[in-house]
Formats: C-alpha cells, structure tokens, sequence
C-alpha cells in the first residue's frame, strides 16, 4: 500500500473521532479511493487490519456502495443523474450525446479519459438535466447545450493530462 | 408571481452579500438561540419544540417535539443526535440549499438540540455526492469550535458535544433512518425491524439516538427565537412551521420555494408559482412528495373527511399544500418534492424510470422488496421496449400489492407506490401501450421510449 502520507495523516486523525474504530470504515474507503483512484484488494486487506476487521467486512461495503468501486476508471468521472425529473429534460439523450463527443459512437461508455456512467437523483432536481464530472455539478445541462459541455470538458482534460506530464 | 413567500429558513439564502461563512451568519444575530439555550434547561428546550408542533420534514411528517420524547433518558447509555442529509428521494433538492447557502443555521440548531436531549456526540449524515456540501460543513465546523459554539465546554455552559460529518457512498437506503445508522456503525447499511430496534431507544451503538431531517433541524433556532406557542401560529393546525417545497419535472420555473404551510394550493403552486407548463402542454399527473408518494392524476376528484370532521371534495389543483392535504388525496406531503409531468410524456416511461431506481436501490434483504422491485421494473422497461401485454396492468398491480406491510423498513411501500398508483389511475394507458404496440407488431415500427 503506497498511501500519500497525507491520506495516513487522516486516516490517522480521524480514527479516535469516532466512538467505535469500525465507524471509521467508510470515511476510510473514501480516503484510500480518492489516493488509489479504487479499493484493491491489497487496500481492502489494509482497511481492515488498520481497524482490527475482517477484510471481509470491508469487501461487504466495498461492493454494497455504488460510489466504492474495486477496479480504476477512466481519468475523468461522468455522471449524469438518469431519474424521472432529469429524465423528463432529456438525460437519456444527454448521456448518448455525451458518449458520442467524448469516447465516439459505438466506443461504449468508458476508456482511458472518461467514464460515463447513469446515477440516480443527485438531489438537484430543480435544475435538470445535471450532470456531476468527479466532484462538480453542472446543472441544466439540456441536449443541445452537450456540445459545448463537452468541448469544455475536453479542454480541461487535455489540461489536466499535460500539468501531469510536465510533473 | 402572485402568492409571495415567506422565507424562515431561507431567508439569509440567495440574498446578495450573504455567504456560507460564520461572519455573515453572526451578522443577522445568528448563534445568539445557542446562547439563549445553554442558558435554559434541557427540559424547557424539549418543551417549546413540543408546543411548536413541528413535524418532521424528511418523509414521514412525525412531530420531532414528541421523538425527542420518546428518548430513554434513563438507560445510562450515551445519547446520540444524527442529522439526516442524505436526501436522496428522487425529486428533492431543499437540503441541498439549505446545507450550500447557510450551513451555521444547521449547525446551530443542531447545537441546541443536542444540548436539548443531551447528546454526548453529533453526526450529519451526508449523501457522497455531495463533495461541497461536505466541505461547506466541514469548514462550518471549524469556524463554530474556534468561536467555542461547539466541542468543548461550549460557551462556557459546561456542556460538551462534537459534531462529526459522515459521508454516505451513493445508496438511497441510507437515508432510511436505522439504515443511516448501520451505515455510520461502518456495516452494510441494512434497515434494522422496528420493533425493537426504535432509534430513540436502541439506536447507533445499541444506545438512545434521535435522526432527524436537516429542515427539521433547521427550524429549532427559530422555534426558540419566536417560542413554540408563537411558532405554532405559522401555518395551519397540525401543520405548522413553513416548508420548503422542491419543484421539478415539467414546469416553467422549477425551484424551491418556501411557504407557510396550508399557505397554497397544488395549483398555485404549478400555475402561478412556477409558472405553468410548457407552452401548449397540459397537466397530466402530479408527484406530490417525492417519487414513492402515489402520483395524483389531472381530472381526478378526492373527497372525504377532514382531521377536524369537516367534509372536501377537491380536484388536484385544489389540495392544500401541508402534510395533511396530500394525506387526504391519498398521497403524501413526504418530503415536500413536487414532480410535474406534462401531457407529452408517457405514463408507463415515467413508471419504468422510477421502478429502475427502486429495483436499484432496495438493499435486497427483504424477498418481497428485493424481488417485486426488479420485477416491477423488467415489466414496465419490457413494456417500453415494444413487449407489452394487456394483462400486465394487472400482474404490476399484483405484485405492488403483496409487497407493502411485509418488509422490515418503508422502501417495501416507497418501491410499491408508484406501481401500484400509476397501474390504478392510469390503467387506459397501458392498456392503450399494449394494444398500440399489437396493432403496429408487423410494421416494424421502431419503439419510441426516452424515459427509460
Ligand atoms: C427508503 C427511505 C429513504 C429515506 N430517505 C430519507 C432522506 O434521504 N432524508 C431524510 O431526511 N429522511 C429520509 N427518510 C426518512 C427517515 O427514515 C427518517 O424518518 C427521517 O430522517 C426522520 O427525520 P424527521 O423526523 O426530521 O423527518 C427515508 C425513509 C425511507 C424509508
Ligand atoms: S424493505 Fe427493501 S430496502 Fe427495506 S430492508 Fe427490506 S429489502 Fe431492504
Ligand atoms: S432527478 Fe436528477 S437530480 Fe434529481
């Protein structure tokens, strides 16, 4: 396990806050996803000895929670909320249009850049359609606005992708 | 807009210069209820929130004045206060403004109410998607314990309590509240059966605990401001306090809009305060609170008795927007969400749209719920995808039917309702579905579906 020694620092501080060690779990799995990218199995195993667990009782919340995932994703997440109040302002044909300018049609939902995924309600309803790119909402994305979202997220791909390289 | 809100909880949000830190919330007198508190008596606080008659805003609409009651102040055990922010039924958005736009006004009345039941330790369960919101609380957070309105020996009353945000990972269950608790214990979060298990009295560690709604939360600094008796005159009898409705789906100026409540009807709201439909498009059914709450049909006609013996008969325009006017439609107020679906759309789509999520979320320990949610939702997406069979409006109402009151928590009814509503008011239209799709089987017509 090769955490960033700031992600031990609040695992570290955040352990004694709650009254049982177990609690902790959770928070955790959040912490070593965001470090990891996913929870391995390695990670799995780690959580638990960390806490005095099971690694099993990791892997139970690991698996249950849609937003822990066990495998890596492309670069950027997309999540565009799939449930009635979006779907009535067209979130279906935002994630196909969506998938098309940024992965290409036919190249399924997910490469090295980008994963698009349905979600259920974000709880931002009022400004369907929404979608969520890693930690951002952006609202009322309506279909024909996806062009351009689109672009934009590209470009801060690209950005993104070259401030790594130069690192 | 002809009906004018009356901000409470809202009022500091969206006006210009306000932000979410703690100067601007102690600049329109904000912790001065905390300070008023710790100079009461744990017993005095429970008492104003009593006499305030406010009820719980996260779904089921229970007075929080009487749970708190409920506490086994007796057991020894420590008490635990959680803060419900997982807002995840589909169609609301109200805590989302409120935890964004003024996280001390929670923060505080979180505060008073764990000093009013004696809390030793404070959690907001927060829903994961919401990074900023965790953040803005966070950072909220900090700002009370350095002005010591939280933490240690707070504002020197003696009193102690921590506040710790906790983030959920994506599952709706979560937001039921013994689930939330699970959740926090760091297990699956799998609904405990009531009884025993009642969170006032074997709650998060086996130990006394109150979970309540952000919103709820949000209204105690404002019941000790005015007091309860005073509080109480807002709104009707029973119903009492404003509430902040979450407005979506198909209208012009969707939104959250605050209210007394009682202070409008269904149709005010659609036709004068989001300003109607889409041009051309008629009203076609209404969610009135949250997705699982039965849908309310334009056309229909509800009749019966009032709480108070006194007889209505109202259209769906005409339903009192507070807990009790939805409850006499046959619905539910639940969480406040209003979901507006137009003329154009297709009722059976918008079922199957909701059954996915239902079948999606239901944490599959129940047979009944985990079973009957996939079930609902593989008929209506078979239906929208060009296979629909006339008997399948009955088979649905079947399986809706043999799913409520046999499951350990509420997801039974919320996964049940909107089948078994939609099936009972709309039953010519899937019919219609079914024999449309008969009729054109040997065109090859292709199947139109959006929603699903
Ligand atoms: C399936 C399900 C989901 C729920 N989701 C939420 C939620 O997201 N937020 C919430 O406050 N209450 C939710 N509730 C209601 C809680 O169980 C609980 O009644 C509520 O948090 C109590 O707070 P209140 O009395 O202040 O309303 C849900 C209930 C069920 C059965
Ligand atoms: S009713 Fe559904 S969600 Fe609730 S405990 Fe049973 S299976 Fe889980
Ligand atoms: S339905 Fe998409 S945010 Fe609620």
């Amino acid at each position: 396990m090769n955490l960033k020694p700031q992600t031990l620092e609040k695992i570290e501080k955040l352990i004694p806050r709650y009254p049982t060690k177990r609690s902790a779990s959770l928070p955790i799995c959040h912490l070593v996803q965001e470090d990891q990218g996913y929870i391995s199995q390695e990670a799995m195993e780690w959580i638990a000895a960390k806490l005095g667990l099971e690694p099993i009782n990791i892997y139970e919340i690991v698996t249950f929670y849609p937003m822990l995932r066990e495998k890596p994703i492309g670069r950027r997440h997309i999540k565009v909320c799939r449930t009635l109040s979006c779907a009535l302002n067209g979130s279906y044909e935002v994630k196909k249009l969506l998938e098309k300018a940024l992965i290409g049609e036919g190249h399924g939902s997910s490469n090295a850049d980008y994963t698009i995924e349905f979600v259920e309600c974000i709880a931002s309803c009022g400004t369907a359609p929404v979608v969520q790119v890693d930690e951002v909402l952006h609202e009322g994305i309506k279909p024909d606005r996806v062009c351009k979202f689109a672009d934009q997220i590209r470009q801060e791909t690209e950005q993104m992708k070259t401030s790594v390289s130069k690192l | 807009m002809s009906i004018p809100e009356r901000r409470i909880l809202l009022k500091n949000a969206d006006q210009p210069g306000y932000s979410n830190h703690i100067d601007s919330y102690l600049g329109v007198g904000g912790y001065e209820m905390l300070r008023k508190a710790v100079g009461m008596t744990p017993e005095a606080i429970r008492e104003e929130v009593k006499t305030s008659g406010v009820r719980g805003r996260g779904g089921a609409g229970f007075p929080a004045g009487m749970k708190w009651g409920f506490l086994d102040f007796k057991s020894g055990k420590p008490i635990y206060l959680i803060c419900n922010a997982d807002e995840s039924e589909p169609g609301t958005f109200k805590d989302r403004q409120l935890i964004h736009k003024d996280p001390h006004q929670l923060v505080e009345g979180m505060m008073i109410a764990a000093f009013a039941i004696r809390a030793k330790l404070a959690f907001i369960y927060i829903r994961g998607e919401m990074f900023d919101g965790a953040k803005i609380l966070e950072r909220a957070i900090e700002e009370a314990r350095a002005k010591n309105l939280l933490g240690e020996n707070i504002l020197g009353s003696g009193y102690s309590c921590d506040l710790i945000v906790h983030r959920g990972a994506g599952a709706y269950i979560c937001g039921e509240e013994t689930g939330l608790i699970e959740s926090i214990e760091g297990k699956r979060p799998y609904p405990r059966i009531k009884p025993p298990y009642f969170p006032a009295v074997l709650g998060l560690y086996q130990s006394p605990t109150i979970v309540n709604n952000v919103e709820t939360l949000c209204n105690v600094p404002h019941i000790l401001r005015m007091g309860g008796a005073e509080y109480a005159k807002i709104g009707t009898p029973g119903n009492t306090g404003t509430r902040i409705w979450s407005v979506s789906g198909q209208v012009q100026r969707p939104g959250y809009y605050e209210f007394p409540c009682g202070g409008l009807t269904l149709g005010q709201m659609i036709f004068d305060v989001c300003g109607g439909l889409g041009p051309g498009r008629k009203l076609k059914a209404v969610i009135p609170g949250g997705s699982s709450s039965k849908v309310l049909r334009a056309g229909e006609r509800f009749s019966g008795k009032l709480k108070d013996g006194s007889a209505f008969d109202w259209g769906l325009e005409d339903i009192p927007l507070d807990f009790d006017g939805p409850a006499s439609a046959g619905s539910m107020s639940g969480s406040g969400a209003i979901i507006v679906i137009d003329d154009t759309v297709d009722i059976v789509e918008a079922l199957a749209n909701l059954n996915a999520f239902y079948a999606h979320e239901s944490c599959g320990q129940c047979t009944p719920c985990r079973e009957g949610s996939l079930w609902m939702k593989k008929i209506t997406t078979r239906m929208c995808h060009g296979e629909a069979r006339e008997q399948d409006v009955d088979l649905l109402q079947s399986i809706s039917l043999q799913i409520s009151g046999r499951t350990i928590c509420a997801h039974g009814e919320a996964c049940a309702w909107p089948t078994e509503s939609f099936t009972k008011k709309f039953r010519d239209e899937f019919i219609a579905k079914a024999r449309n799709q008969n009729k054109h089987a040997d065109t090859n017509a292709k199947v139109s579906y959006s929603l699903i």
